[in-house]
């Protein structure tokens, strides 16, 4: 467990750590891009553990470095330094075992809905039956809100509903680990909501690891059972981490409604200002 | 059947048209009538003046073949290059009635009779070249595009290769036709010996000197396209694990599609522009042979019959880069980024 995580928060990490697994294991990452003005260390000997089926939330100034983490751990960018274990094995490249959703959908805008989930499916699932296939595809593209637009031209959605689709090809992967780079950063703040709604509805089903970054303080908590706060850049590392033992499933009032929703809304704050 | 006439309007190009069709249909006749103006009035008095300008200049010219035809010469060539183009069929189809009455009248008088059918053989109307040059400009894009597509794809992939061929890409790009001719008429005179095929030496000339022309607008576009796919598409590709073969063909080829057909555009645009040039030289039958026929031919009528080539090329250039601009729009995905 990293130092600093035991730290701020030691009574509730060492009991999630005799409870759950260790999933996703972050040692001495070190990040190092080669400019034309010469090299610039975005993060620096960072240490991060999540554990399985947790959903962790990564909050931080803009440039700090955030993408750049999510990228090496997704495997599409190169690790300078140090080493990410994915259940205990180093990743070196990308696989759909750790699904992405990227801030822009990137949805191929050719195909339909149902299509693009289906590229994904294919490649995991070779072997079973077109239609087994396509059950899956429906199943997802049904529960992030989108059952009657499957033959839907991606170019023909709203920007909300292309991110359900991304959504849904995220979890249709069955990944270990889902990786979730400002997902909503893109949407008013209406259909932000819902889509949070939708987010957390599918993973408490699938029960599968998650980390999100965001820029808004009340998503972060709303979404995670832990909030990562780094710091800002150039080397940055993990600042400061925030524990949210609210209860699930949870529902936006209740998040909101709770005692000491505003002590943890002040305590992220506090970290952003300083 | 508004809606059906409104579109018409749009796939053909005249977006004038629309106007037109709002303002029969009594949708808001002050602002209809405020566009026809900006659209079709302020042309008009354009085209208006061109012809004046055309007619008075003509006049003060004298050339060896007489006077500078002006617009009314022009259009009298043209009606005289139909009168000629239905002559000829009239002729041809009489030709073909007589022959087949004759071998009729011989089969009733012996079924065994030995049959003759003959084609008829008169000189090409300038309809009959216009046709010849829409297929030699058609041969010529199809090799070019043969050539270029693939050459283009693998470019985009792969940086080594763009690097190896780009100094030659950027040397003959600029190369004019009337340079290429020469050396594919000495190249293709040694290699294709039989001239009693079914392909013409001097189409073959022709159609290659457009292809060479007109293959690099392809070529550098289609490898711009594909070098420059959006990244998130190329990052979902590596983590859905795509192999090389399935990327290209799902992903990277579909996401490509606009800006080929945009250099397939310019492709068919530059093939058609220097076609007319290569036929001259080449003594392909066409419109640049007709063009160059009348130029050697020097009648009084010669300069205007040259004049509604001119037209005429001009217009066909026209048509053919709508009909690219259709096709671009059925396979684009984005339909907003499209002129
Ligand atoms: N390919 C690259 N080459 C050089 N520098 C880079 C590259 N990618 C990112 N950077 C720099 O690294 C730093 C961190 O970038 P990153 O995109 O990870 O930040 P971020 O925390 O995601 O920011 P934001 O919240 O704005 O998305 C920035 O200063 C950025 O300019
Ligand atoms: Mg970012």
């Amino acid at each position: 467990m990293s130092e600093i995580a035991i730290k701020e928060a030691p009574i509730a990490t060492e009991k999630e750590i005799s409870d759950k697994k260790v999933m996703l294991d972050i040692k001495d990452l070190t990040k190092i891009y080669t400019t034309p003005k010469g090299e610039y260390v975005v993060l620096e000997k960072l240490n991060l553990q999540v554990m399985k089926e947790e959903f962790i939330s990564i909050i931080g100034h803009s440039g700090c470095g955030k993408s750049t983490l999510l990228t090496m751990i997704a495997g599409l960018n190169d690790i300078s330094e140090g080493e990410i274990l994915l259940d205990g094995k180093p990743i070196t490249k990308p696989g759909p075992d750790r699904g992405v959703v990227f801030q822009s959908p990137s949805l191929f805008p050719w195909m339909t809905a149902l299509e693009n989930v289906l590229l994904g499916v294919e490649q995991v699932f070779p072997h079973g039956s077109k239609n087994d296939r396509l059950d899956i595809c429906k199943y997802y593209l049904d529960k992030v809100g989108l059952g009657d637009a499957f033959n839907k031209k991606a170019s023909e959605l709203s920007q909300g509903m292309q991110q359900r689709v991304g959504i849904a090809r995220a979890f249709a992967l069955k990944p270990k680990i889902l990786l979730l780079d400002e997902p909503f950063g893109m949407l008013d703040s209406l259909t932000r909501a819902e889509l949070q709604d939708v987010l957390l509805e599918v993973w408490n089903k699938e029960n599968i690891t998650a980390i999100a970054i965001t820029h808004d303080v009340d998503e972060s908590i709303f979404l995670a059972d832990r909030v990562i706060m780094m710091t800002s850049g150039p080397r940055a590392v993990v600042g400061d981490i925030l524990e949210i033992p609210l209860e699930r499933p949870r529902t936006r009032r209740e998040v909101i409604e709770h005692p000491d929703y505003y002590h943890y809304r002040g305590h992220l704050i506090n970290f952003l200002e300083h | 059947m508004k809606a059906i006439a409104l579109k018409l309007c749009s796939v053909t190009g005249m977006k004038w048209g629309i106007p037109f069709v709002k303002l029969f249909s009594g949708e808001e006749v002050l602002e209809q009538l405020k566009e026809i103006w900006g659209t079709v009035g302020i042309p008009l008095i354009a085209i208006v003046t061109f012809l004046l300008i055309w007619h008075f200049g003509a006049k003060q010219i004298d050339t060896s073949l007489g006077q500078v035809p002006g617009p009314a010469m022009v259009w009298e060539q043209t009606k005289a290059l139909w009168a000629e183009h239905v002559d000829e069929r009239i002729k041809a189809d009489e030709f073909y009635a007589r022959q087949d009455a004759r071998n009729a009248a011989k089969l009733a008088k012996n079924p065994n009779a030995n049959i003759r059918v003959v084609d008829y053989t008169g000189k090409p109307t300038y309809i009959d070249q216009i046709f010849t040059s829409l297929k030699t400009v058609f041969m010529g894009f199809l090799i070019a595009s043969l050539i270029a597509l693939p050459i283009g794809i693998i470019c985009g992939l792969s940086k080594k290769i763009m690097q190896a061929l780009n100094p030659m890409i950027q040397v003959f790009k600029p190369v004019s036709p009337l340079a290429w001719l020469p050396i594919v008429t000495m190249i293709v005179s040694a290699v294709y010996v039989t001239n009693d095929g079914w392909l013409e030496k001097s189409f073959i000339i022709s159609a290659i000197t457009v292809s060479l022309c007109s293959l690099w607008a392809t070529l550098i576009n289609t490898a711009l396209g594909v070098s420059s796919v959006n990244e998130d598409y190329i990052n979902v590709a590596k983590v859905l694990q795509l192999s090389p073969t399935k990327k290209t063909f799902k992903i990277v080829l579909p996401a490509t599609l606009p800006l080929i057909f945009t250099g397939l555009r310019i492709s068919l645009g530059v093939g058609w522009m220097v076609l007319i040039a290569a036929e001259m030289l080449a003594q392909n039958p066409g419109l640049g042979k007709f063009v160059w026929d009348e130029f050697q031919n020097g009648s009084s009528q010669s300069l205007a019959r040259i004049m509604v080539a001119v037209f005429t090329v001009g217009i066909i250039g026209f048509i053919l880069d709508r009909i690219m601009v259709e096709l671009q729009k059925l396979v684009s995905f984005d339909k907003k980024t499209i002129a």
